[in-house]
């Protein structure tokens, strides 16, 4: 079984490696420019008001947010239009499905090269953080695993997703009404205490609350016995629901 | 041949989307070392049967066998053992020639010295190791059905599946490909092939059924389908439009069959010169003349009502 979905992430790793400088900008100078205008920019200012982020400095609260939601954003990017790719346009999966290969195979293949991508995204990011000197903890390391887990979870979401779609309107719909909204109310930017209640509660359904949550308790080495559990637990049930989900969809998509 | 146990073996094979049936009952058998065609309108179901045999398309009813194999149960052994050429082209354009052929390989688990091997050695069977590292993306049409062909050899596959190997290309193209087509047959390799050309069908295949709306209508060597369903011979006939409507019953009796095509009327008959006469004495304005031998054309004709490039 793996040694053939090894064989989907080397399809992948040998397209990569000759375009991978293309995707520079989403995966590691964005979430920077963002860190540095904001964390530092806005920071500075933020500064007159020590307790508004619960006695952290504005770029302690903001980087490891923002580690969390560049995480669910490349891994939703690379599940829409790419899978919608390999499905239609660009027919990749019939064609590995005329060997060996089945529709698992593919799937695990293309977690497997997801969760690589997040790992090397996670990494620099988290090395980044340490340089600025957020990473408060050594418990920070374990904000990787984190992040990639809550990136396989949406990674995992937007698949099944696609394997609905007969094109490609829809993508444009769920990243305007269920990735913007979640980059902004999650917590990355703010802390949800600012929110009415009734948002609160909203939050805590919501995947990118709990990954931000979490991977900021890692970091700084503030984390909450009681929350973050429950943030581990939400998280591991969200990426295998998706995986669950993205097999069954890929299956009924592909063999018709 | 008949000895052998058959490579694919068909009873009542059906293929329903929801309510529509694309593919009704079919019964066939595919012998070892043979080339089987299927030929058939757009839509008689093709495909369809095609992506069964490839066991990527679950069967709906009925009964197949694949090189001994259930496609149900043990589709990834009998996949191991298929070359398939789709419909459409499904390269992968974000690697290279040789990378297509390579990369295909490992899905198959062919270690990476023998890959390498044999992709140079089909590359240069099908004519494009001059070719090997550039993007598949700008190739000419023939050139990526080509280099679809030889990604379907890269197992040494005991039973190549091609459907419309040829369709779209220009005639110098199409006749490179049945030649490698015919060398592979040579070699005793298995072969289904679907086309929508009588000629192709012809020269490539021993025995070929022909679909109809999800049914086989015929099936037989093209050599019997003419014999059982075509006479000798075909008088056609080009008509001016005037003429053609003040035809009424003029042309009974000088045929077995008359059809009547939009460009052009076919008098089939065992005699063509003789009707040719007849015709003649029949003062009837023809534009131009041409007598042939029946073709599988006209079994094609003859048992759909439609003919074949549309
Ligand atoms: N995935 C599908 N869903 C619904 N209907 C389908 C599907 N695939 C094929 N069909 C229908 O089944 C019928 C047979 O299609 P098929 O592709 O097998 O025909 P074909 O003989 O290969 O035709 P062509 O010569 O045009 O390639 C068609 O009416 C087609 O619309
Ligand atoms: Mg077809």
């Amino acid at each position: 079984m793996l040694a053939s979905a090894a064989q989907v992430f080397i399809r992948n790793w040998l397209v990569y490696k000759r375009i991978w400088h293309r995707s520079i900008f989403f995966g590691f100078l964005q979430p920077f420019m963002f860190l540095s205008a904001m964390g530092i920019g806005m920071g500075t200012l933020l500064a007159r008001n020590p307790n508004a982020f619960g006695g952290m400095s504005y770029l302690e609260f903001l980087g490891p947010g923002l580690l969390a939601a560049s995480a669910m954003q490349v891994a939703t990017f690379e599940s829409t239009y790419p899978i919608m790719n390999k499905i239609m346009w660009g027919r990749n999966y019939e064609a590995m499905l005329s060997t060996p290969l089945g529709t698992r195979h593919i799937l695990i293949g293309e977690m497997g090269w997801i969760s690589f991508r997040l790992a090397t995204i996670a990494t620099v990011f988290m090395v980044v953080l340490w340089f600025m000197g957020v990473t408060a903890s050594p418990l920070a390391v374990l904000a990787i695993p984190v992040a990639v887990l809550s990136g396989v979870g949406f990674s995992a979401g937007l698949f099944a997703f696609t394997t609905t779609q007969e094109n490609d309107l829809g993508f444009s719909w769920i990243f305007r009404f269920v990735i913007n909204p979640l980059f902004l109310f999650s917590g990355t930017f703010f802390p949800l205490s600012q929110l009415p209640s009734a948002l609160v509660a909203l939050a805590w359904l919501t995947p990118l609350f709990h990954a931000v949550e979490l991977i900021r308790g890692l970091t700084l080495g503030r984390l909450d016995p009681v929350a973050a559990p429950i943030h581990l637990a939400y998280l591991l049930v969200f990426a295998a629901a998706g995986i669950w989900l993205a097999d069954r969809g890929l299956k009924r998509r592909m063999e018709k | 041949m008949s000895t052998a146990a058959p490579l694919v073996h068909a009873r009542n094979l059906t293929k329903r989307f929801d309510a529509f049936t694309a593919v009704d009952a079919i019964d066939f058998d595919v012998q070892p070392a043979e080339s089987f065609g299927f030929l058939g309108p757009n839509g008689a179901g093709k495909t369809s049967t095609m992506r069964m045999i490839a066991c990527s398309s679950p069967l709906s009813d009925g009964e197949l066998r694949v090189i001994g194999m259930d496609p149900r149960t043990e589709a990834r052994q009998i996949k191991a053992r298929l070359g398939v050429v789709p419909q459409i082209d499904n390269l992968d354009t974000e690697l290279t020639v040789r990378e297509n052929l390579e990369m295909y390989a490992r899905y198959f688990d062919i270690p990476s010295d023998v890959a390498r091997t044999r992709a140079d050695e089909l590359l240069e069977f099908v004519q494009l190791d001059e070719r090997a590292t550039d993007k598949v993306e700008p190739l000419s049409g023939g050139m990526k059905r080509r280099l679809t062909i030889a990604r379907a050899l890269i197992n040494e596959p005991d039973l190549v599946i091609l459907d419309e190997p040829t369709t779209g290309l220009d005639p110098q193209a199409r006749h490179l490909l049945w030649d490698r087509l015919y060398r592979l047959k040579q070699r005793g390799a298995t072969l289904i092939i679907t086309t929508h050309y009588m000629d192709e069908a012809e020269q490539l295949c021993d025995r070929l059924v022909v679909m109809d709306k999800a049914h086989i209508v015929a099936e037989g060597s093209p050599r019997e389908l003419i014999d059982r369903y075509s006479t000798r011979e075909v008088l056609e006939l080009r008509l001016a439009d005037g003429v053609r409507a003040a035809l009424n019953g003029k042309l009974d009796g000088l045929a077995d069959r008359v059809e009547d095509l939009p460009d052009r009327v076919l008098l089939y008959t065992d005699d063509g010169e003789r009707t040719l006469d007849e015709l003649n004495r029949r003062a009837i304005p023809v534009e131009g003349t041409l007598v042939r031998r029946s073709s599988l054309e006209d079994v094609f004709l003859h048992l759909t009502g439609r003919s074949l490039v549309d």
